[in-house]
């Protein structure tokens, strides 16, 4: 029997007023993969989170997770997605136990499950300690493994991340990358993750090289590199975007 | 999706608005002082230059601090309203806003929600303020106390859901100044808060025209009305009109296909 992918994507396209911003997009994720989309500044990374999000609504193409279609029946949809956006959303004024329990009642977790399921998340990045303080007291790794935390509360299938890297040291990075490629394996989680940074990507993830709203390849890290027939990631991502930065 | 699922989300926005608005002192501060302000310095220097008819709901003569302070009020709500969507607006800017609306619930509940949450604090606000106005010998009945409290409900759910529609049309906090400029200050101006409309009327009857049409007039004149144990069946309905406007017009503008969220661009 054939699964479906936990994120699908078919034939997507967006536009500003007259402005193409993304066109004809096609790939798909399934469980346990981990999808790094790669592009440069104003490729349409963001608008894509926009639309599978469902913060904006495309008139053309399809958006699926697992199976249920983003307009036709968002509150399924939504309720498999988890989601950590490029800017911090956390409150600040709030403890990291306040903002995640103001999550776990968005999503309909009683309170008694709200505690199991935050005890967990917290205590796997160790973070389960520090519960009680305010977020403007953490630095801004820590903020981000709330944020991972917070995303993983009610249990989504599909885990979007937005460049949740930049901004932080070199030791923060490299954890919440080794965190997110665990939790696709063992969580058989499908994570799409927006990246600036090629030292983030690992041999075994697929890529995603968006450029000028269309994607110029997919696939394995090896399928790229042939496509530009490239020996290294730097060298395809300059090569099918003409050279332009991530 | 079950029903439990609405009461917890629902309880959990009001809860996350009380909690900020009770440990930001400083705002908590600033909402009281701006009406206060108002009862202690500006009524008591137009005290002697407005005289003021026996009209309903009062029975007798009355001070003008004790006619202004349903303006006052409104006042509180007005503000309260149009703070909620500048934090809309900010919520927006820094990225908290997506959170709620990619939670899997119906957009025009997320937002209702949103709405009851910022009435609470506005009505907390109100009975501290009338409370201090007690001890300024600024009297209702005791049952007005309580009639009150349907009557803030209602205008400051319509205030909130006019703060909500605008928050859907500014994409910067910049823009904000423009609000004040062209809502707040013509709506507070141009209403029965601050001046009876027969009074307003001596001068111009254009101008009471105006203000007998200003939603937040009527919003005024219910709350006027209800603090003095009375009904004012009117006021009530015009108010109730223009929140269902005004909410039907900001769900639309939250709306991913065809509000301004498109129209606006970005990411």
């Amino acid at each position: 029997m054939k699964t479906l992918p936990a994120l699908a994507i078919e034939n997507l396209s967006f536009s500003y007023g007259g402005k193409k911003a993304l066109d004809q997009l096609n790939f798909s994720i399934n469980a346990g993969e981990c999808t790094v989309l790669l592009g440069p500044n104003g490729a349409g990374k963001s608008t894509l989170f926009s639309l599978i999000t469902h913060l904006y609504d495309s008139h053309e193409g399809r958006i699926q997770l697992c199976g249920f279609d983003i307009k036709q029946q968002t509150r399924l949809a939504l309720s498999k997605l988890g989601v950590v956006f490029q800017q911090t959303t956390l409150d600040m004024d709030l403890s990291v136990l306040q903002n995640l329990y103001y999550h776990t009642a968005l999503h309909g977790l009683s309170r008694q499950q709200a505690n199991v399921r935050i005890q967990q998340e917290l205590e796997r990045l160790n973070m389960y300690e520090r519960r009680f303080e305010k977020i403007r007291q953490l630095n801004g790794g820590h903020r981000r493994r709330v944020e991972i935390a917070r995303a993983l509360l009610h249990k989504p299938s599909v885990l979007l991340l937005d460049e949740p890297t930049v901004g932080l040291d070199v030791p923060s990075r490299l954890a919440i990358v080794e965190y997110v490629h665990q939790l696709a394996e063992e969580e058989k989680l499908a994570v799409l993750w927006a990246s600036h940074l090629i030292d983030e990507i690992y041999p075994e993830d697929h890529l995603i090289v968006l450029h000028k709203g269309q994607i110029k390849a997919k696939g394995t890290v090896n399928d790229v590199l042939d496509a530009s027939q490239s020996t290294q990631i730097k060298d395809a991502f300059y090569s099918l975007t003409q050279g332009e930065q991530a | 999706m079950n029903l439990m699922h609405y009461w917890r989300a629902m309880w959990g926005i009001i809860g996350r608005e009380l909690w900020r608005f009770v440990t930001q002192r400083e705002r908590f501060i600033s909402a009281l002082v701006r009406p206060l302000v108002w009862l202690f310095v500006f009524a008591a220097g137009f005290r002697a230059a407005l005289g003021l008819a026996i009209t309903p709901p009062y029975e007798t003569y009355i001070l003008y601090e004790v006619y202004i302070t349903p303006g006052l009020i409104g006042m509180i709500q007005l503000f309260n309203g149009m703070q909620s969507s500048l934090s809309m607006v900010y919520d927006r800017e820094m990225g908290s806003m997506r959170i709620l609306m990619v939670c899997p619930l119906p957009r025009w509940f997320l937002l209702l929600s949103k709405l009851l949450a910022g009435t609470g604090v506005s009505i907390l606000q109100v009975y501290v303020f009338l409370g201090i106005a007690w001890f300024y010998d600024i009297h209702a009945p005791w049952q007005g106390y309580l009639w009150i409290l349907p009557a803030l409900v209602l205008s400051g759910l319509m205030l909130g859901a006019l703060g909500l529609l605008l928050s859907s049309f500014i994409k910067q906090l910049e823009n904000f100044a423009g609000v004040m400029n062209f809502v707040i200050f013509p709506m507070f101006f141009m209403s029965t808060a601050l001046y009876p409309l027969w009074k307003m009327k001596e001068s111009s009857a254009f101008l009471s025209q105006l203000a007998q049409y200003n939603p937040f007039s009527q919003a005024v004149e219910m709350i006027r009305f209800a603090l003095y144990g009375q009904f004012n069946q009117q006021a009530c309905l015009y108010t109730l009109v223009a929140f269902v406007v005004f909410m039907a017009a900001a769900i639309v503008g939250y709306n991913p296909s065809k509000g301004m969220m498109v129209k606006k661009g970005g990411g």
